[in-house]
Order: C-alpha cells, then structure tokens, then sequence
C-alpha cells in the first residue's frame, strides 16, 4: 500500500513548538542528589544508614555533655554544683569554666597582664607584614614594612631599649653594604663572604656591647619581659612562625646544595639532612635545653627560646630542603637547559626559573610540612617551656581545676586547628592562582 | 618532504658568506662515560654561512651543536666561538652563550612567564638591559616572528608552531651572532613545519650565521650553503647542498638519502 501515500502524507512541517517540561520528579534536585550520591547501588545504601547511625551515635554522646556546659564557675567543685543543681545528679555536662576563668593564661601564658597589648600589637604587625607576601593585592609598598617588622616585632614582645633590635638591623646593613661596595672591587666572592662574616663578627662581639652603651645614653625602650614568661599560644605562635620563616630559604639552600656538582657543598648539605632528620625532634629539643651551653663561651646567656627556635628550624629545613628537591628533580632538563643557554648565571637561573617552577609543584609538601612544625611545636613542654599543653598541666595542678581534662584539650585542638586549617586553605588558593595564571 | 619544496622563495644571490670566522672547531672529542660520541671533528663555520647537519639517529648531531654552547663539555680538542675559546672557565662560557642562541626540539620556554617575559627575561637579567628598551626589543621580535598579540599570554596557552617561533624570538631578542637549531621542527605538525621554517628562512636572509639540526631535507636544498653529514661521532661527508644530494659520495650518505627521501 506505500504508493498510497501522497506527498503531502511524508511533509511535515511543525506549526507549534513545544514547551519545556521539568524533568520526571525523580531527576531533579534533592532527591536525584540522594540517589546519586547516597543510595547508588545497595552496598552504598547499606553504607550511608551505617555512617548515618554512626554520626547520630557520636552526636548523641557529645552534644548534650557540650550543650548543657557551664560557663561560669570559680573552680570545677562549683561547676559541679550548678551541674547538679540545673539538670540533675551525675548528669554529663562540660565545664567551660575553666576556659573563662583562664584563657588569658593559655593566650599569653604568664606574660605581665597589664602588657597584653604588646603581643597583641605584634600579631598585628605580623598579619600587616605576611599580606603582602601571601596577597599580590596588596600594594607593593607594603613590603618595606614587612623588612622591618622582625625587629619591631622582637621589641614588642621581648621589649628591652631599641637598640637591641636597631644594632642586629645593623648587621644586616653591614652584610648589604659588603655585597654592595665590595663586588665591583673584590669580586663577587671575597665580596660574599664578607658578607657572611663580617656581620657575624658584628653581632658576636660588637653589637651587645654596642647596644648596651647606646642604651646607656639614651635609654628609649620598653619594659623589658624574659623568655621565661612567655607561654600559651603566644609561645607556640613565636616559635612555629619564626621556624616556618626561617626554615624555608633554610631548606631551599640545602636542596640547592644537595643537587650541586660540587662534592663539599653536596656531601655536607646530605649529611646534614640525613643527620637531622634522622633523630627525633624531642631529642634536638633536650640538646637544644642541656647540651647546647656545654659548646657555648661560658656565661654567654643564650636564651632558651632562641634555642629552641634554631632546633626547630634546623629539624624542618631538613625535611622541607627534600620536598623541594622532589620539585627540583620534576622539572624537566629542558628548562634548566634553556635558562643556561641564555646566559643566566647559577643564581639567576634558579631564582628566575627553577625555583618559581620547583617550589609551585612543592606547595602542598612544604605546607603539610609547615603544619607538622606548628603542631611539634607541642613538644617543647617537655623541656620545660610552657607552651597551652604545658599550661594545661599547670592549670590542672591547681585545687580549683584538679581532674579537668576534656575542656582543655578541646580548646587547645581548636586553636592549633584553626591555624593549621587556615595554612591548608591558603596553599590551596595559591595552587589554584599558579595554575590559572599559568594556563 | 614537506609543503616547503615548491613555497620557499630565497634569492640565494644575496646570502653572503664572509671570510670571517664565527666557530672553529678542531681535533675535539667527546665521551659519554666511555662511549665515544665524537670523534675528531674538525669544523669552521664562516660568518653569514647556515649550515645544515643530517645523519642517523645517535650519530651525534645534537651533542655537537650543543658543545658548541657547552651544555655539552668536550673533553679534547679545541673549540673558539667568536674568538672565545671554551675551557672551563665560566666567564667565557656566559659570554659565549649569551652570543649563542639556541632552539630547542621542545622550544623549552618557561612556562610560568608570559611571552614578553620570557623574551625579556635575559636581556634584563644578563645584558642589563632597562625594562623598557627590552620590552620594546621584544615586541619588535615578537612582530618579525608574527605573533605580537600574544605576547601576554602562557606558553601553554600557544600551539606548538607559535611556541617555537617564540623560541626562536627570545634566542633572537639577546641578539645573537650565531644560531643554534637543534630538531627545531620535529616536535611540530607538518601545518606548523612551515611557519617555523618561514621564520628561519627570514633570519638567514638576514645573514644569520646558523647551524641547523634538521630532517626537513627541502630547507636543506633551499636555503643551506653547506650540509654536513654525520655518522657514527664523525663528519662523514660535506658538500654544498645541490652536490651533496644529486651527487653523494659515501655509501653511509647514499644510504641515509634513500632512506630519508623515501626512494
Ligand atoms: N647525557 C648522555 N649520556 C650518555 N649518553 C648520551 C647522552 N646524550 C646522548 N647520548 C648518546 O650519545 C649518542 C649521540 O646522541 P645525540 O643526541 O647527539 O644523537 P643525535 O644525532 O642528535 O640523534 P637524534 O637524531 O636521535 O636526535 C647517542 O647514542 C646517545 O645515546
Ligand atoms: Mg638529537
């Protein structure tokens, strides 16, 4: 019968257009979401109502002992009593009292109270210093005071005369002024290692004397606070920030120099790491606290933190200088061929092109890296510095706190976490820049 | 062979060839380990001459040329560059490769610069040359190779034919005396053989002196004065480029030629 159809049987021509229609109930929002992603295949199923169950158990043993916490009480005896009074005998309940009653002292540790407003400063100063190291944003200018604020940092937590931290700054002057004025003459060698030495000399024997006269003089300055009294996070926070700052250009020369042709440098740059890295902290940490004043002059008072910050930071160089060789050696022959070809000199070439390449595919290493510097931090309790778990300890050795753990700890947690949190979140964001820019 | 046999337009009677020496190599060795990779090579490249090398994979084409930068080391014989001669003293090697260029098969521009940086990078740093007058130099360079609008993009954002002419524009931007090609298009399309070649021919009307590691038998034909064949470490044969094809010699170059041209 298919000759029966006329021409105008197979034209056809739309006269109306459809409208859109929502797709079937089952593939939109939530519930597709659920499917999807929760209840897939029956394993998955089974797997979500265990994690489910799991979560609500958890939940269920914390948030009423966190919910019902007690806020405000003079001692845990007291914490126990509102306890009681408010949801009955025995029942779970935190006691954030102890974290009221004492958070000044897990801040500052026993730095004097009425010269909170220094460490406080100093943080300050600190973020105005990192932004425009971290932040692109922010305008160029603002690296001047980035030089500047170690020493103005050091002076607000430490206090003492100004000229402490003008004849150290000083050093440095003379360390520049040596490349500066002697390379043209000497050569850029003799000209390094003045660089190197002369300041070394400077602060060795000059600058305290130097710094002390000056103060005689003119005594500009602040109150003086020792090491002894700092504690707390601010503790922590000094020395985890002074090791991180510190240990990278540490841990870029080492792996610099553990991929050097030059037999001396390369030997010394690896034993250096496998040395190190192959002790545990704590125990650098003990050598750092008993060991190290056996070496020194005797009666050179080498404050404690300042030993605790150069073992800290020796400890991270080492791994950090092997992050950067992986990104080093990922580097393709080509670029450091290319950058030779041109003419770049050794310094050159890896400031300009290897480094920038090497250390964007280490990001993430030498991050975890940091983050693990920050926490070991936490070990320096042991060598008797009272960092928040060696507060802890403190606080709990008082009648009014005796037997208070959870509360304490969790606090600290957070702390440590927030910043730790906030590393993790800034390495992401400069991945996700390189790789934009890059592409 | 490619599209370039029939496109290529040289007026040949304008390439001239000095008398004046750009690179003379003699009785220079080099080893890998104990492998002997050159041999005796004796080798004088006049000023304005470009020079084509063939020879078999392994025959050591590019450890030559890139002995003649020193990303190679020889280990005997001599080689003066320009009236350098390079020992292990740096200075004289920073000074010959800043007088060197150098393409590379897989253009090895830096990935985390932009183009203009990338050709700005060694005219700063190692010329000391003003940003301006170095971005200016650079764009002029980026023009004669054709792609000035992209001078503020990625390398990874450019396809293969437009990384190697800026390649060859950031060698170019140091103003070299001599050029160095090593396999500049066998990483590249046969589309994007042609205009990296262009560009190559336009540097030789000029009166580039340049010495070219390359399988593209044609540019040879057209534009070289002089081809070079190698083999095993050793110069085997040497002829202007109308003898050397028409008329080979040795029975290793007759064989590449009719491995090579395909009949
Ligand atoms: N760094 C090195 N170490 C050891 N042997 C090498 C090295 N570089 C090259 N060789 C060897 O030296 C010989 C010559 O290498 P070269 O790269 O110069 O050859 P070529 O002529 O450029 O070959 P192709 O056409 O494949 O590029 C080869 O046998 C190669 O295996
Ligand atoms: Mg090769």
């Amino acid at each position: 019968m298919a000759d029966m159809h006329s021409e105008a049987d197979l034209a056809f021509v739309r006269e109306t257009m459809l409208a859109q229609k929502e797709p079937p109930i089952a593939e939109q929002g939530a519930l597709k979401w659920l499917r999807e992603n929760l209840f897939s295949s029956w394993l998955n199923a089974i797997l979500t109502v265990l994690s489910l169950l799991l979560v609500y158990w958890v939940l269920a043993h914390t948030l009423p002992w966190l919910l019902r916490g007690v806020w405000d009480a003079g001692s845990l005896a007291e914490c126990r009593e509102i306890r009681d009074a408010r949801y009955g005998d025995g029942v779970d309940a935190a006691c954030f009292a102890v974290i009221t009653d004492r958070w000044q002292q897990l801040l500052f540790g026993f730095y004097p109270r009425e010269l909170y407003w220094r460490p406080i400063l100093a943080l300050l100063c600190f973020f105005a210093a990192i932004a425009p190291v971290l932040f692109a944003r922010v305008p160029r200018q603002m690296l001047g005071f980035t030089v500047a604020a170690p020493f103005l940092i050091f002076l607000l937590l430490w206090g003492g005369t100004i000229w402490g931290p003008l004849t150290v700054a000083l050093g440095f002057v003379i360390g520049w002024a040596c490349i500066a004025f002697l390379t043209k003459p000497l050569g850029r060698l003799v000209a390094t290692i003045a660089a190197v030495l002369l300041p070394i000399i400077f602060w060795l024997f000059l600058a305290g004397p130097l710094a002390r006269e000056l103060g005689n003089i003119l005594p500009i300055g602040l109150e003086p606070v020792g090491s002894k009294d700092f504690g707390g996070f601010m503790l922590s926070f000094v020395i985890g920030v002074a090791g991180i700052i510190l240990s990278l250009p540490l841990g870029i020369l080492l792996a610099l120099g553990r991929q050097s042709d030059l037999f001396l440098i390369n030997k010394v740059s690896v034993g250096f790491i496998e040395l190190i890295r192959g002790v545990p902290l704590i125990v650098w940490l003990f050598t750092a606290s008993l060991l190290l004043n056996y070496f020194l002059p005797p009666g050179t008072n080498f404050d404690i933190m300042l030993r605790v910050i150069i073992m800290v930071t020796l400890f991270s160089a080492a791994y950090i200088a092997e992050v950067v060789r992986g990104g080093l050696a990922a580097l393709p022959k080509g670029q450091y061929e290319a950058a030779d070809a041109l003419g770049l000199d050794y310094w050159q070439s890896m400031r300009l092109i290897i480094l920038p390449q090497a250390l964007k595919i280490a990001i993430p290493g030498i991050v975890s890296t940091f983050i693990g510097l920050f926490k070991d931090t936490t070990l320096v309790v042991f060598i008797g510095l009272l960092d928040p778990i060696g507060l802890s300890n403190s606080i709990r050795a008082t009648t009014d706190w005796n037997g208070i753990y959870w509360e304490l700890f969790l606090f600290i947690g957070i702390m440590f976490w927030i910043f730790c949190f906030s590393m993790s979140r800034y390495s992401m964001y400069l991945e996700r820049k390189l790789t934009r820019e890059h592409r | 062979m490619t599209a370039l046999d029939t496109e290529l337009q040289i007026d040949r009677s304008k390439l001239k060839v000095s008398d004046e020496v750009a690179v003379q190599i003699t009785k220079m060795n080099k080893w890998f380990g104990t492998f002997h990779v050159l041999r005796d090579i004796d080798l004088t490249v006049y000023r304005g001459e470009r020079i084509v090398i063939a020879g078999p994979s392994g025959s050591g084409k590019s450890t030559l040329i890139r002995c003649i930068n020193r990303l190679e080391e020889h280990q005997s014989g001599k080689i003066e560059v320009d009236g350098t001669v390079l020992s292990s003293d740096l200075k004289n090697i920073d000074k010959v490769r800043s007088e060197v260029g150098m393409c590379f098969q897989h253009f090895n521009l830096f990935p985390h610069l932009t183009i203009l940086e990338n050709c700005t990078l060694a005219p700063i740093w190692v010329r000391k040359t003003p940003k301006k007058e170095a971005e200016e130099t650079a764009m002029h360079f980026l023009e004669k190779v054709r792609i000035p609008e992209q001078a503020d993009k990625y390398p990874g954002q450019l396809s293969g034919g437009q990384q190697q002419r800026v390649a060859i524009a950031r060698s170019l931007c140091m103003r070299p005396r001599i050029m160095l090609f090593d396999e500049p298009t066998s990483a590249l399309d046969p589309e994007m053989i042609k205009e990296v070649l262009d560009t190559m021919i336009e540097l030789a009307q000029e009166g580039m002196t340049m010495l070219c590691v390359t399988h593209e038998m044609g540019f040879a034909r057209q534009v070289a004065n002089r081809v070079i064949f190698m083999d095993q470490g050793q110069i085997v044969e040497q002829n202007e480029p109308e003898e050397f094809f028409n008329n080979p010699k040795s029975d290793r170059t007759k064989l590449f030629l009719s491995q090579i041209l395909g009949h």
